[in-house]
C-alpha cells in the first residue's frame, strides 16, 4: 500500500475491523476514489458522523478489497455549518445512493452529485434525522 | 448510453417511450419495492429503483438504546437471515468492549448461523422460480424450510427475527435434540439438493430463461459494491467468512462456490452450492462443538466500550455485512452504521437491465435475492 500516493495508516485489524486508514482533505475525496479504484478497490459504503461539539462533520468512505480481503477506511471532516464535499458518484456509481442517504439524514451537501434527492425518507423532508440536534420523538 | 440518450434515441427512431410503475407492491418484488421504468415497447430504457417505503431508522434508534436494548433490531433489518445480522453488531460489539467469546458459543453461532443461512436460500429458490413462473418448488422449499425453523425456534424461540446471539456469547445453551436435529437435516437436505437438481435445475426451460439473461461483470460489481452471491456469480471468490475469517470458520473446510459466467444461473448455479457448503460446514461444528460455558461470564449489563470507531464483517445470506459503531465512552452507541447487502446489490440494476426486456429483468431482479428492510432498514 505504501506505492498509493494517500496518507494511509496501518491499523491494528484485531481491534478496529478496519487494515488501514486515512485522513484526507475535502477536496482529495475524489482522487483517493479514482487511486482506490485503480487499485482494484471495491466500494463498501459512504456514511457520516456528525461531531457537534466540534462543528464538524465526518464523512467515512469505506472500501475493501475483493481479492486481497483489505480494509481501508478513508476519512474527511468538514464544517458542520457548512457541510459540503465533491462526490465520487463519477468515479463508483455505487456511492451515489449512499450520498443520497448520507445527504438526507446528515445534510451532507455532495456536490457535482448528479440528484441529491432523499432516497429513504419523503421527498418533502427537510429534516436530518443522525444529526445528534434532532431529537427523536 | 445513457438513459437521456437512450430515450432520445428512440425518439428518434420514432418509438413512444412510457413509464412502467412495477411495484411498490408487486409478485414479483416479495416486498415494498418500486421500479420506476421507462419502456420501449417491451425493453427497459431505464429502471430506477425508488426505495424508502418501510424506512424505519434503525440507525437513529441505535442511539437511542443502550448497546443491549438494541439487540432485538438487529434481526428486523434483514428478516430472513436475522441470525447473521445480529452476529455482526455482537461482535462489533465485543470488538469495542474487548469481550472474549467461548469457543461452544462460537461453534453454536456458526452452526446456527449456517442454518439461517440455508432457510434464507430457501426462500429466496421458492422466490425465484416463482418469479419465472414455477409454483411447486416452493412448496417444496418451504417444507424443508420448516424444518430448520422448527429447529431454532427450539432454542431461541422465534422463528424469524431471532435475537439469540449476546455479549460474549449466546443466550442460552443448545441442547443434545437440537444438536441430533441438525445432525439429522444435513444427509436430509443432501437429498433433498439433489432434487432440486434433477427437478429444476436440469430443466431446459429454467436454463433458457437464465443462461446469458443479466449479465453483471466483475467490474461492476466492484463499482456499485455488489456482494455475496451476485459477486461470487461474476467470478470472483469473495466471501467474507474466508477474507476477514471470524468466528470458527477459519477451522472448518469448505468450498466458495463461484461461476464466471456472470448470469443469472451462475447467480443460481452459486446459491444452490452454498447450501450444499453450509451443509458441510454444519456437519463439521456438529461434530466438534465443544462442552464448556456458552457465555463469558461478568459482561456488565450497562456496557461502556471505550471511545472509537469500530467495524465488524459478517458473510451474510444476501453478501457483505458491514456493522459500524462509534462509541463515546457512554452507556447508547454514539452511532450505529448498517452496510447492508442488499442496499449495495440493488443500485446495479439500473445499469445492468438496461436494454433487457422486461420479462428477463424480472429474472435479473429475482437473481439478486433482495430483501427490502435490508434496502431500507
Amino acid at each position: 500500500m505504501a506505492h498509493l500516493a494517500l496518507p494511509l495508516e496501518r491499523v491494528d485489524y484485531a481491534r478496529r475491523g478496519v487494515h488501514f486508514e486515512g485522513h484526507v482533505e475535502p477536496a482529495q475525496v475524489v482522487l483517493a476514489a479514482a487511486l482506490m479504484e485503480q487499485e482494484g478497490f471495491a466500494l463498501d459504503a459512504v456514511t457520516g458522523v456528525d461531531w457537534p461539539q466540534d462543528n464538524q462533520m465526518e464523512i467515512v468512505y469505506d472500501y475493501f478489497h475483493p481479492a486481497l480481503g483489505w480494509r481501508v477506511a478513508i476519512r474527511t471532516r468538514v464544517r458542520r455549518d457548512l457541510p459540503e464535499v465533491p462526490s465520487i458518484s463519477h468515479v463508483y456509481p455505487g456511492a451515489n445512493w449512499h450520498e443520497r442517504e448520507a445527504w438526507e439524514f446528515f445534510g451532507i451537501h455532495f456536490s457535482g452529485h448528479p440528484n441529491l434527492a432523499p432516497l429513504l425518507l419523503p421527498d418533502d423532508a427537510d429534516y436530518h434525522p443522525l444529526r445528534k440536534d434532532f431529537a427523536a420523538a | 448510453m445513457t438513459p437521456a440518450e437512450a430515450i432520445e434515441a428512440a425518439r428518434r427512431a420514432g418509438n413512444e417511450t412510457f413509464i412502467l410503475n412495477l411495484g411498490p407492491q408487486h409478485p414479483a418484488t416479495h416486498g415494498v419495492l418500486r421500479i420506476k421504468l421507462t419502456m420501449d415497447g417491451e425493453y427497459i430504457l431505464r429502471a430506477e429503483p425508488v426505495a424508502g417505503y418501510i424506512h424505519r431508522m434503525h440507525e437513529k434508534m441505535g442511539e437511542n438504546r443502550t448497546w443491549a436494548q438494541y439487540l432485538p433490531n438487529t434481526g428486523r433489518i434483514d428478516y430472513l437471515s436475522a441470525m447473521t445480522y445480529t452476529h455482526a453488531y455482537v461482535a462489533a460489539v465485543e470488538r469495542a468492549a474487548g469481550i472474549e467469546v467461548p469457543r461452544r458459543a462460537e461453534f453454536i453461532r456458526v452452526i446456527t448461523s449456517e442454518l439461517n443461512r440455508i432457510s434464507s436460500h430457501l426462500v429466496w429458490f421458492g422466490a425465484f422460480l416463482l418469479d419465472l413462473g414455477g409454483f411447486t418448488p416452493l412448496l417444496y422449499a418451504f417444507d424443508d424450510r420448516e424444518k430448520i425453523l422448527d429447529m431454532l425456534e427450539g432454542i431461541t424461540g422465534s422463528r424469524l427475527t431471532y435475537c439469540y446471539y449476546r455479549f460474549g456469547g449466546v443466550c442460552n445453551d443448545v441442547d443434545d435434540a437440537f444438536l441430533s436435529a441438525a445432525r439429522d437435516f444435513v444427509p436430509y437436505m443432501r437429498e433433498r439438493l439433489k432434487m432440486y437438481d434433477t427437478l429444476v435445475t436440469e430443466n431446459l426451460i429454467l436454463r433458457k430463461r437464465l443462461e446469458g439473461i443479466g449479465p453483471i461483470s466483475k467490474k461492476m460489481c466492484c463499482k456499485y459494491g455488489a456482494t455475496g452471491p451476485v459477486m461470487r456469480g461474476s467470478g470472483m471468490a469473495y466471501d467474507v467468512r474466508r477474507m476477514e475469517p471470524y468466528s470458527v470458520y477459519s477451522e472448518l473446510e469448505f468450498d466458495i462456490p463461484h461461476y464466471p459466467e456472470g448470469d443469472c444461473m451462475a447467480r443460481y448455479r452459486v446459491r444452490m452450492e452454498e447450501m450444499a457448503q453450509s451443509l458441510r460446514i454444519i456437519e463439521q461444528a456438529v461434530a466438534m462443538i465443544p462442552a464448556g460455558p456458552f457465555q463469558t461470564p461478568g459482561v456488565p449489563r450497562a456496557l461502556k466500550p471505550p471511545a472509537g470507531d469500530y467495524c465488524f464483517a459478517v458473510e451474510a445470506a444476501r453478501g457483505r455485512l458491514l456493522v459500524r459503531v462509534v462509541s463515546d465512552g457512554k452507556e447508547m452507541p454514539y452511532r450505529v452504521r448498517w452496510r447492508t447487502p442488499s442496499f449495495c446489490n440493488i443500485t446495479l440494476f439500473e445499469e445492468a437491465s438496461r436494454g433487457m426486456m422486461l420479462a428477463d429483468a424480472l429474472a435479473l431482479l429475482g437473481s439478486l435475492d433482495l430483501v427490502i428492510p435490508d434496502i431500507d432498514r
